[in-house]
């Protein structure tokens, strides 16, 4: 009894300390982003636990990733290169409510350059990039968006005057870490599939197998890009990623796994058009093309780009087109049926509803229709009967009346 | 009630031969309910419980037993005294109705022998709708046989028990008006706990009252009815004037009764369901218009008395009446995905079977009692001349 009690004091204790060093962590953070801070003590709290828990970390990690934010002089540099996109994957980043952007980047961020959300344009812009790598070599995060073009020298991009790749390859050589954002700079994405006419490729195979963070996704949602730059920062590397550099807490599992319509799916329910009676219901958009059986991240969990409840592709009604999937999104035929990787539906199901009770035999069903017959028949005749009696009678002086009036 | 004599004539005629055939095939079937269960002859379902013994020779069958309950409205409560004499062979058919409708539940019930508990008091569910009906229609079928026996006694010539009845027999009558009024709407009560279990279309608080309606104006129809066919089978004098004023009855309750049901069904926002293709749609057009047909016929005023018409309006309305309840207990009655249920034919055989009884008795009953108003002379010789 003694023993559980104090296990109980050591659990309350530990709680009360990690409260306590996140809230100091705030304090420091209060202290080096100025007096004039927009994030209050509470929302900060708030969003060391959001994205423990979106890495599948321990809630008491919160007061570690408060440090690490914190800990530093400076908020951590970050460098993001846009290359061949289409700003998808900057547009999530601005989508992103918790953070919201401008409390990322003016808060807990130093994001010294952004093509798109930099003030400083032309020469100003490049000339941040360069003091920026200098001030802080080996120490800041590269973000990559875009593929990387080589045909031809990698002449179709040009920053500056100068290609893409030379760029990357500068910029990469002394960053702490780099991060490829958007499936087309995890594999080459759109622009990479046939006929390739630039030759683009994703960042890794462009900076020649080299380490990096993919986050593919078109466009990813923000809490796995935000939540492996976080990583890094606390842990000094990157989440465990899988055999396409994916970090294996957002890109680990099956879409189908985790499903909203997988029930269906189990039970043989499909839409087979669009706007058939089981698209209506909300079935299993395996047979429309859904390429959720073969494509792995965690829409289902964190849905699409931080819109909201149910908002994702499936959850919407449209089948998954495998975005986050080397060789499937952008190269298999929308509704091309994806291949399974376990589980195939069989080609017949039991009855959910069991047949129960009589029904109409034919010996039954003759009585039944001859009786009726022979009643109607038997009617029809009998009224044709008494119609043919009374024409006959008011020619006749109807007798009939004759005698009710003579009893009456 | 002088002008009743029996009919007199053989007994044996072909029509009960025939008739003969179909009782035989049903008391073969009833003997083998009693011998190897209601599973071996009907196609009843834990999901419907209630088949076609129940809708049609309990539900459909009582309501085309309320000629007696419907006359008796008339005669005594409206005080209407000239439709008396039509009034005996009401009760007949009325007696024979109730009588084999409370048989045909020993058939029914899977433990029949527990049945005497319903009259002992200590045992009663007194908040139980069903209990309600079995006590009203055994109670009925008893006040009907005593509404009926002035006949027995007229026929054995009791004068002094026939005069002890006849002092008492008021009782029975304003019983027999409760009584009806009483199951005849309970009928429709029995429903209600089904709820969604009986498409919209039937389904509403208001059955009770639509029950006893359509029962009263089934009851009409069937004097209408009988009186006609009696006439023809039995070749005594056509009542058609006083037919002709029941009739004029008829079409202003089928009206309320329209309305009502009608109007319910747009109140309550069901009108779709009358359209969206389904079998119960079709049947519940079939169903009202069959009742606005007898409204239409029985309408105007002049032409009432034309016996083709009486016969097609009744007609009309005995199956619009029977399909209303029949619809309601059955077709509208969907206990859940899964279960079907359509009559066997040996369930099929046992209410034929009973119908057949029931006709049989009515053939021997008129022909030894005094019931209907006999043959006149005149009208003999006419037909012998024919």
């Amino acid at each position: 009894m003694s023993d559980s009690s104090s296990d109980k004091k050591t659990d309350a204790q530990n709680c009360a300390m990690d409260a306590n060093s996140t809230h100091d962590a705030y304090d420091s953070f209060a202290a080096a982003t100025g007096a004039g801070t927009d994030v209050s003590r509470r929302d900060f709290v708030k969003f060391c636990t959001t994205i423990a828990a979106t890495m599948g970390l321990p809630l008491g990690m919160a007061p570690r990733i408060a440090e690490a934010l914190t800990a530093a002089p400076r908020r951590p540099t970050v460098l993001w290169l846009s290359l061949q996109q289409c700003t998808g994957c900057s547009e999530t980043l601005l989508r992103s409510t918790h953070p919201t952007l401008e409390k990322l980047i003016l808060d807990m961020i130093s994001l010294d350059y952004h093509e798109t959300l930099s003030v400083a344009a032309g020469h100003q812009a490049e000339a941040a990039l360069h003091t920026s790598m200098k001030e802080n070599k080996g120490k800041y995060i590269l973000v990559v968006d875009g593929s990387v073009p080589m045909k031809d020298g990698g002449i179709y991009v040009k920053i500056g005057g100068r290609p893409g790749i030379d760029i990357l390859r500068e910029l990469a050589a002394d960053a702490a870490a780099v991060i490829a954002i958007g499936s087309c700079a995890a594999w080459g994405g759109l622009p990479a599939s046939g006929p390739n006419p630039t030759g683009a490729v994703g960042i890794s195979e462009a900076l020649g197998g080299k380490t990096v963070g993919n986050i593919p996704g078109c466009p990813p949602n923000p809490n796995n890009f935000l939540s492996t730059v976080i990583h890094f920062l606390t842990f000094k590397k990157l989440p465990e990623l899988d055999n396409q550099g994916r970090p294996k807490f957002a890109y680990g599992r099956i879409i189908h796994e985790n499903c909203e319509r997988r029930p269906h799916f189990d039970a043989g329910r499909f839409a087979h058009e669009f706007g058939d009676e089981g698209h209506r219901k909300g079935y299993c958009l395996y047979k429309l093309g859904c390429k959720g059986p073969e494509t792995y991240a965690n829409c289902p969990a964190v849905l699409f780009g931080d819109t909201g409840a149910g908002t994702w592709p499936v959850g919407i009604g449209h089948p998954c087109f495998g975005c986050t999937e080397k060789g499937v999104g952008f190269t298999v035929p929308l509704h091309t049926t994806a291949k399974l990787k376990y589980v195939t539906p069989p080609a017949g199901y039991p009855h959910i509803v069991e047949e129960q009770g009589g029904g109409a035999g034919i010996a039954a069903t003759a009585l039944l229709a001859g009786v009726a017959g022979a009643a109607i028949g038997a009617g029809a005749v009998l009224a044709n009967n008494l119609g043919k009696g009374e024409k006959s009678v008011t020619e006749a002086e109807d007798p009939d009346a004759g005698e009710q009036g003579k009893k009456e | 009630m002088s002008e009743t004599r029996p009919l007199g004539g053989k007994i044996w005629t072909k029509p009960m031969k025939v008739l003969s055939v179909f009782a035989a095939l049903g008391l073969f079937f009833i003997a083998k309910r009693f011998l190897l269960g209601i599973g071996a002859v009907s196609n009843m379902s834990d999901g419907y419980p209630w088949g076609i013994w129940i809708a049609y020779d309990v539900v459909v069958g009582t309501a085309l037993a309320c000629g007696g309950y419907s006359m008796a409205l008339l005669i005594y409560v409206f005080n209407r005294g000239e439709f008396h004499h039509a009034l005996r062979p009401a009760l007949l058919t009325s007696m024979f109705g109730y009588t084999l409708a409370g048989v045909s539940v020993m058939f029914d019930i899977g433990r029949y022998w527990q049945s005497y508990n319903l009259f002992i008091p200590g045992r009663s569910q007194f908040n139980s709708v069903l209990f309600e009906i079995a006590l009203c229609i055994a109670l009925y079928t008893a006040v009907l046989w005593i509404e009926f026996s002035p006949s027995f006694l007229e026929k054995m010539r009791e004068k002094g028990k026939l005069k002890l009845l006849n002092r008492v027999l008021f009782v029975f009558i304003a019983l027999g008006v409760l009584l009806p009024t009483m199951h005849q709407s309970s009928l429709g009560t029995l429903l209600l706990i089904a709820g969604s279990k009986v498409s919209p279309l039937w389904h509403t608080s208001l059955m009770p009252l639509l029950f006893l309606t359509s029962a009263i104006a089934m009851g009409y129809a069937v004097v209408i009815l009988e009186s006609i066919i009696s006439s023809i089978s039995f070749r005594i004098p056509f009542e058609t004037k006083m037919l002709g004023k029941i009739a004029g009855v008829v079409p202003y309750l089928v009206i309320v009764f329209l309305m009502v049901r009608i109007g319910d069904v747009v109140y309550r926002g069901q009108l779709g369901a009358i359209f969206n293709g389904s079998l119960n749609g079709f049947v519940f057009v079939l169903e009202n218009v069959l009742y606005l047909a007898s409204v239409v016929l029985l309408l105007p005023r002049s032409k009432r008395e034309s016996k083709q018409r009486l016969f097609i309006a009744a007609s009309c309305l005995l199956f619009a009446g029977a399909g209303y309840r029949f619809n309601t207990f059955l077709v509208g009655f969907d206990p859940g995905p899964g279960w079907s249920y359509f009559p066997s034919f040996s369930e099929l055989s046992v209410s034929l079977g009973l119908v057949a009884l029931e006709i049989m008795g009515y053939i021997v009953f008129v022909k030894k009692l005094p019931v209907l108003p006999g043959r006149s002379p005149a009208r003999n010789v006419m037909k012998v001349v024919q």
